[in-house]
Parts: C-alpha cells; structure tokens; sequence
C-alpha cells in the first residue's frame, strides 16, 4: 500500500476529522485533507489527485451518501476507494451504501484497530 | 363587491329619505329610518364577528388535531430527554476514558524523567572521570535499562494518547444528538408561538408546516430510544456488509 497516497477526508465535524487525520498519521498516511461536506469535497475530488475518500453520513449540505454516489456517477471518479466512518447506523442504510458501492464502512464511535483493518481491506481488494 | 355596492345604494337611499322625512317634519318616519341605518351597521358587524369565531374556531380545531404536536408531546419529548440522558452518559464516558488515560501516563512520564535525570547526574560524573569502573559497569547497566524502559514506555503512552485522541469523538457523536434535540425544541417554539397567536390576536394565514424530515440521515443511534433496525457495533455490520458480498 503506498503511504503516500493522498486520501480527503470529509467530516462536518472538525474534532472527528482531526481524530481521523491523527490516526491516519499513526499508521504512516500523512497526505491528508479535509473537507466539511460533500459540497466542498466534490470539487476537491474532481480537480484530481485523490487516492482515497474517507466521509461521514450525515452532514448539512450534501450528505456522504450522495456524495458517494456523485462520486460513482463521475467517469473519472467512478474507480475512487471509499470508506464510510458513520454514526448511522440502521441495516437499510448500510445496504443503502454498499449499493451505491462504497468499499468499507466503520460505525462510530470506532477503534483505531477498526479504521486500520478496513483501509488494508480496502487496498488489498484494489490490489488483488 | 357587489354585496357593498348594494349596501351604499341601500344607505344612499335611506340617507335620502331621512333628509325628507325631516324636511316634511315626519318625526316618527325620520326614527323609523335611523333605526334602519343602523341595523345595516350592526348587520355587517354581526357578520364580521361570524367569520372571526368561525376561523377561530378552524383554527383551534386544526391546532388541537395537528398530528405533529401528539407526536411531539407522546414521542419526541421524552425521547429528546432520553437522548439528552445519553450525551450526559457519553461525555462521561469520555471524560473518564481520558482521565484514565493521563493518570497512567504520568507515571510513565514521571519514571522517564527521574531516570534520565540520575543517569544524566552518574554520566556527568563518567566524564569528569569520577567514576570508578565498578560504577561504570553500574551505570553501563542501568543505560541499557533505561533504554528499553524507554521503548516499552514511550510505546505505552503512545497508546494511551491514542486512546485520548479517539475518546473525543464523543463531540461528533453528541454534537449530532444535540443538534437533533435542537431541531425540536424549535419545532416546539413553533407550536407554541402559534398557540399564543390564536389565543391572542386574529389569526393570519396558516403557516404552512415545516416538515423537512425525510431526510435519510438519523444521527447516531441512542440506546433506548432507537428502536428501528438497528445494527449493533462494528462486528454486525461486518457481518452485514458479507451477507451482502463484501
């Protein structure tokens, strides 16, 4: 997995998008940005570069799981990683997501172990 | 209109023969069609009292079978309260986390330190040649002590800041929950400045309600009061997720 990849990280909330900068850090990711919502995030993602999505659910403005889908809709975005780290948490939603296909999901609150697993997951699968 | 147009000619034309009723000297006619005037007057007043009571009484009657507000006094308070209980319980659960976390580290800070101040006084002395070769071998010891106690401890207190660091997702979690209480208390401000207007003053047009919730997002999941279905942790929606080919 390459360490350097640069990974957006989206979040309304500016303590949990620290908490995920952080732990990305720890495990040698350090090519990080954040965004507040999807609004924000989109046109970061599409003027390029981004390796992989890290987003909340629920956030004003546009919501991760739209953006997830804008992400899918878009022919240059469409191949992008995406992990979901969500305080929703009911089974539609989850099936909501991994229709829209999202690549992993974490429900907060969460571990570090957590986070850690899913990306290798993740990168395994693109890998393979 | 044309009610009002008929009512002027009507007055106009009561008007007209007041003037020669009195002109005449006809007392009783000149009563007879005051009196008619100002039941024309009272007519009109009889019928605006009418449309006010009845729009009064719409409104009470709308106010009282408004589903959103059963919904908000049987449901939405007392879950608002039990959410509320949860961001106590949540926050405390942080704080604990956290203190727990600083009370073991600062020992191991403390242990670094004073170990680093003694072998900084015992190799201060190895280079002003006051050690003997017995104390040497002492010291030799203790540096290679000190050194793996370094690793083993830094690595620890590592931890325990990471435990800290994720211990403060409390404020994303509570901040939804917080955020969703808000979003009805406003609601209930609503209600209620619409109950003072139709207790107080003439009501105006109904405001149309504002019910935006059918948004997908709910917000973390509140033991208790979350009674959807609900996955439960990490594990089941891994679980979930490879039901579903993940």
């Amino acid at each position: 997995m390459n360490k350097n990849m640069k990974i957006l990280i989206v979040d309304d909330f500016s303590t949990m998008r620290r908490i995920i900068k952080n732990l990305l850090r720890d495990l040698g990711f350090t090519n990080t940005q954040e965004a507040d919502d999807g609004v924000t995030a989109l046109p970061m993602l599409q003027s390029g570069g981004f390796d992989f999505l890290i987003t909340d659910w629920n956030m004003p403005g546009m919501q991760g799981i739209d953006l997830l889908k804008a992400v899918r809709a878009d022919d240059k975005l469409q191949g992008l990683p995406v992990l979901m780290v969500t305080a929703e948490s009911k089974r539609d939603q989850i099936i909501e997501a991994a229709q829209a296909g999202v690549n992993g999901y974490v429900v907060k609150p969460f571990t570090a172990c957590t986070l850690e697993e899913k990306i290798h997951k993740i990168f395994d699968r693109v890998a393979a | 209109m044309a009610e009002s147009a008929d009512q002027a000619t009507e007055q106009l034309h009561l008007a007209r023969s007041l003037v020669s009723h009195l002109e005449t000297g006809n007392q009783e006619g000149a009563v007879s069609v005051i009196a008619e005037l100002a039941g024309v007057r009272d007519s009109l007043l009889f019928r605006e009292v009418g449309r006010l009571t009845r729009e009064l009484h719409d409104s009470i009657n709308g106010f009282m079978m408004d589903a959103r507000l059963a919904d908000i006094a049987q449901t939405e308070m007392p879950d608002a309260a039990e959410r509320l209980r949860y961001v106590i319980s949540a926050t405390e659960q942080a704080a604990n986390t956290t203190l727990g976390a600083v009370e073991d580290s600062l020992p191991l800070a403390d242990s670094l330190r004073s170990d680093a101040r003694h072998l900084a006084e015992q190799w201060e002395r190895f280079n002003s040649r006051k050690l003997s070769v017995d104390d040497f071998r002492e010291l030799s010891a203790e540096l290679s002590a000190f050194l793996s106690a370094t690793q083993t401890n830094s690595e620890a207190l590592h931890d325990k800041l990471s435990e800290v660091l994720l211990a403060q997702g409390y404020q994303d979690i509570t901040g939804q929950i917080i955020r969703k209480v808000i979003s009805l208390v406003d609601d209930v401000e609503g209600k209620l400045v619409e109950l003072v207007r139709l207790s107080g003053n003439r009501p105006k047009t109904r405001s149309t309600a504002v019910d935006g919730r059918d948004i997908a997002a709910q917000g973390p999941a509140v033991p208790g009061v979350d009674r959807a279905e609900m996955v439960n942790g990490q594990d089941d929606v891994d679980d979930l997720l490879s039901s579903l080919g993940f």
